[in-house]
């Protein structure tokens, strides 16, 4: 190699904002400030008004003042409140133990190999994919107490004689929705935790299905306890989704019939937006924060456990 | 072996499966018949004796016309179009870069950093709503796009930093160091290097951002109120129901049609989105 | 090229005093291997001469000038990784001349020294491949290949033949050797294996737990390692080490231990002298030992119980025990011995090494 080399030391001319952004701060700073910048805008500053406008009493066109604890005193009163509040703790629980269930089962099925699987899992995902407005308006069609489908099939098959009013039977609408619910999460429940059966090394259930386990066994001490954290994680990703469901009962039932199906987030539209008080709106909204906060702290504890195993 | 395997198989695999995906496709099916059937067929009762609910005899187009004729649909479509569009955009450039940082780079904020932006993806929408009101009435950017141009990232930003961080990590750290050597600022590594390579992450991030916004509906609801400005989700639920009355045809037709571009989207990078999906409840 | 200096360098990272004053001089041209067990502080060290860690304290100059606060695009430096850290998504021309590019050479400059550096490796037929479309030695070629279009100062080699297979390894060192003939660089090379170092080196350092133990030529550090852990770690089979006693007998001092009685040399005398009521280590390489029939003195030879006999073809290795201790020896193919017999090993009294069993200094 017979190239000239200068005699000093090479040095490559770059401009001040290269070198200032070679430190491993300054060029952090830079990166992360404009998503610092709006989450700040637009998440911490809205949280904190949120708060101001529960402990004030502002309604639309008029800002309040500060009064303290009253608007949560008078909510905890309200019964629809508290229905709300009941439904959807119940809501959540109830559809999550069931979109857990059939998700497992659904990719425990899609776990083996077959013919048309990679187009199947395609298809089966639609339910998630699709905006949940719109397959939410089919299911109000599917159920709508005149002309539903599902009347006409139980009819067929000699189960029922008179209607089901499915979304306006008080007793009947919160199961309604809960099915819809399910109906959406099972495809995401499904696919991830088929992920997380994909990581499960074949070898360890060959070793113990010689060492004698039937399948039940199989699953329960090989399969589950290393499906666990990726089960955990979805679980509470949808548990916080669901709590704060607004769009199934907003188009299905509006919170109603007779507000028999509100949850936090619908009470507090229909509160907070729809006759204008602001501040019992956002009271309303803000209790859920309480169980919310729980799961997260819970979910950030569960991840740190399982990245320091 | 033979015979009671083959038995077995369909009562535990077939049926089973074959029962998940006649339950989770059938509304599908229903839109779509909805979509095409007229009118006088459409409101026969359930006990009707001529209720002939699977298929119908005579297919029509006609709520699909008169949608896209008499509604403002195909301006709703624009706008979700627009609005996700630009959303993704944004929420991508930001995710991306600051996905860079937490994983590659090593700074005394970066554990809370990281901490903090992962739980606002877990302060939900329906919390936010009645404050961001009044905030979005006060910038005057209410009834405007722009309203939910800058209000999606606040979801879509978090999700795209996780996601980004598992590709980044992945990526060997030796590449970068190379580079560095070969004689690349930190910056420029980061650019030429790095970001080629991260491309099938940006790909699903951005897909699955896409699909978010479309997905959206109470800041929709909330922050836009003239029919022109509406998005789909918010225009089809509201704007195609008169008084009491639902016209079922128009809505299905809404619904479906509405549905079209995320399906296209998702039907063109279905490893993407799983790989997105997938990636970011493994952490 | 030039000439790197390393004064009190340490590094410490949460706790862990990785690099503990290391100080290391090389000259212009010269080809330094830092040899040692993983975890001894050798990548590390390189590592901040390349500008990738930050120095806790010390110094780092090359040609004279400090480089601590050099960003590493600064410092005209060259790495070849042990992975390779080729760049997947561009072309072996690409990969090569991206350092070019980043320096804003000028195209024609850039093309020339692509081609020439390929000419070198013998890589020009795959100018326009992708990383993933080559095997293992053609990645490292043009790792190597990256670096010599750079001309740099210095050269780093990061373990780069570990990823290689056995006699890919071997092929690639001769080719790494000739490379340094024809190229004349100054570079400094880390490797776990001393056979890499020994062979590649014009100087040997020997590191362990964050200190240099030995540096000097191969052949230096072979015979007369500083201590116990340098003449253990260079060699293969590995020295044998036997604690032994040290007493005086007819004007004589003798190293006793189970089943051995040999003489201390009479060159060796005075300086053990201090140590008779200490531990010493008396230590023999396998290649000292050969089987004696006992026509040579009994001075310098002992009895061992054979255990295991390795024929390797060019050689035999006995794994025999004296006492306690097992020894290695290393001998001629045709020497006819079985297991389980005794067998009569003597060496040359020039080639015996004591260690101080408390220090582990060598005497």
């Amino acid at each position: 190699m017979e190239a000239a080399k200068p005699a000093a030391l090479q040095f490559v001319s770059r401009g001040p904002i290269s070198r200032a952004l070679e430190r491993e701060g300054t060029l952090a700073f830079w990166l992360l400030a404009p998503t610092l910048l709006i989450l700040t805008v637009f998440i911490a500053y809205p949280f904190v008004l949120g708060v101001w406008l529960s402990l004030s009493n502002s309604t639309v066109g008029e800002p309040g003042h500060f009064i303290g604890l009253a608007n949560f005193h008078k909510i905890f009163a309200d019964s629809i409140f508290r229905t709300a509040a009941i439904n959807t703790f119940v809501y959540t629980g109830i559809t999550t133990v069931f979109k857990l269930a059939l998700g497992l089962w659904l990719a425990l099925l899609l776990n083996r190999h077959f013919r048309g699987k990679a187009w199947i899992r395609a298809f089966i995902l639609l339910p998630f994919i699709i905006p949940t407005v719109l397959s939410t308006l089919a299911w109000k069609w599917m159920f709508d107490p005149t002309f539903s489908v599902f009347n006409w099939l139980f009819w067929k098959m000699h189960i029922i004689n008179s209607r089901i009013n499915w979304l306006g039977d008080p007793e009947l609408a919160m199961g309604s929705i809960m099915i819809v619910n399910v109906w959406r999460g099972v495809p995401f429940y499904a696919i991830s935790l088929l992920a997380g059966l994909q990581t499960i090394n074949p070898d360890l259930h060959e070793a113990a299905a010689i060492d004698g386990a039937n399948r039940w066994q199989r699953f329960r001490h090989v399969t589950w306890p290393l499906l666990l954290p990726v089960t955990m994680v979805v679980v509470l990703f949808s548990v916080i989704q669901t709590f704060a469901d607004f769009q199934l009962v907003y188009v299905l039932t509006g919170g109603g019939p007779a507000n028999a199906t509100h949850l936090f987030a619908t009470y507090a539209y229909q509160i907070g937006i729809g006759t204008g008080l602001l501040s019992e709106g956002a009271a309303i909204s803000l209790a859920m924060f309480p169980a919310l906060l729980l799961v997260v702290v819970f979910q950030l504890w569960y991840i740190r456990k399982v990245e320091n195993r | 072996m033979i015979e009671g395997a083959r038995w077995r198989k369909w009562v535990w695999f077939y049926l089973p499966l074959g029962a998940f995906i006649l339950a989770l496709l059938f509304p599908f099916y229903w839109m779509i018949v909805t979509t095409v059937r007229p009118d006088g067929e459409l409101y026969r009762p359930w006990n009707h004796p001529l209720y002939s609910p699977f298929w119908t005899s005579n297919p029509t187009l006609d709520h699909v016309k008169s949608l896209l004729q008499e509604t403002l649909f195909n301006t709703w479509m624009l706008n979700t179009m627009f609005i996700a569009f630009v959303a993704t955009v944004i929420s991508l450039v930001c995710g991306v870069i600051a996905g860079y940082a937490l994983a590659r780079l090593t700074f005394r904020w970066a554990g809370i950093l990281g901490t903090a932006i992962f739980v606002t993806y877990l302060v939900p929408q329906t919390l936010l709503f009645i404050p961001l009101a009044e905030i979005i009435r006060d910038y005057r950017i209410g009834d405007t796009p722009w309203a939910l141009i800058l209000t999606y990232p606040t979801f879509l930003i978090p999700f795209c930093t996780w996601l980004m961080m598992g590709y980044f990590k992945a990526i060997p750290r030796e590449l970068e160091e190379c580079a560095r050597i070969d004689g690349a600022a930190r910056w420029q590594a980061m650019l030429y290097i790095i970001f080629p390579i991260a491309v099938p992450g940006i790909l699903s991030a951005g897909i699955f951002a896409f699909t978010l916004s479309w997905n959206e509906f109470i800041y929709a609801l909330v922050f836009l109120s003239s029919p022109e400005q509406k998005t789909v989700p918010v225009g089809v639920t509201s704007e195609l129901i008169r008084g009491d009355v639902f016209f079922w045809g128009s809505l299905m037709a809404g619904a479906l049609i509405g549905s079209i571009p995320v399906a296209v989207v998702y039907s063109f990078f279905v490893e993407h989105y799983v790989a997105g999906m997938t990636g970011s409840v493994k952490g | 090229m030039a000439q790197v200096r390393l004064t009190q360098l340490n590094k410490k990272f949460d706790g862990t005093h990785a690099v503990k004053d290391v100080n290391l001089e090389i000259r212009d041209h010269e080809f330094v291997v830092l040899v040692g067990p993983s975890g001894c502080g050798k990548t590390t060290t390189l590592r901040m001469v390349a500008g990738l860690e930050e120095i806790t304290s010390g110094e780092i100059s090359i040609d004279g000038k400090v480089v601590n606060n050099l960003a590493p695009m600064d410092r005209d430096i060259a790495m070849v990784f042990q992975n390779y850290a080729l760049y997947p998504h561009m072309s072996v021309y690409e990969n090569m001349s991206f350092g070019l590019r980043m320096r804003k050479f000028e195209r024609a400059e850039i093309d020339r020294r692509v081609k020439h550096a390929a000419e070198v490796l013998g890589i020009q037929p795959l100018l326009e491949r992708r990383p993933r479309q080559l095997s293992g030695g053609q990645r490292q070629r043009v790792a190597l290949g990256r670096a010599i279009v750079r001309n740099p100062r210095v050269f780093l080699f990061d373990e780069p033949l570990s990823n290689l297979d056995a006699a890919l390894r071997v092929q690639m060192r001769v080719e790494l050797k000739r490379l340094h003939d024809r190229l004349d660089t100054t570079a400094i090379y880390v490797t776990h294996d001393q056979v890499e170092a020994m062979t590649l080196g014009d100087r040997v350092v020997v590191m362990k737990d964050g200190t240099v133990q030995q540096e000097g030529a191969p052949l230096a550090l072979y015979q007369r390692p500083a201590n116990r852990f340098v003449a253990g770690f260079i060699g293969s089979p590995a020295m044998n080490f036997v604690p032994v006693t040290l007493e005086w007998s007819e004007h004589a001092l003798w190293a006793r231990a189970t089943g051995l009685r040999v003489r201390v040399p009479p060159a060796r005398t005075e300086a053990m002298r201090q140590h008779v009521d200490k531990k010493v280590i008396l230590g023999l390489r396998p290649e000292a030992l050969h089987p004696s029939s006992g026509s040579d003195g009994a001075d310098y030879a002992f009895e061992a119980t054979v255990e295991v006999v390795e024929p390797l073809g060019s050689e035999i290795l006995l794994d025999t025990r004296v006492g306690e201790v097992p020894v290695v020896a290393r001998v001629d193919p045709g020497v006819r011995v079985n297991a389980h017999e005794r067998v009569r090993l003597a060496f040359d009294p020039a080639r015996a090494h004591f260690f101080d069993a408390a220090t582990e200094a060598a005497i």
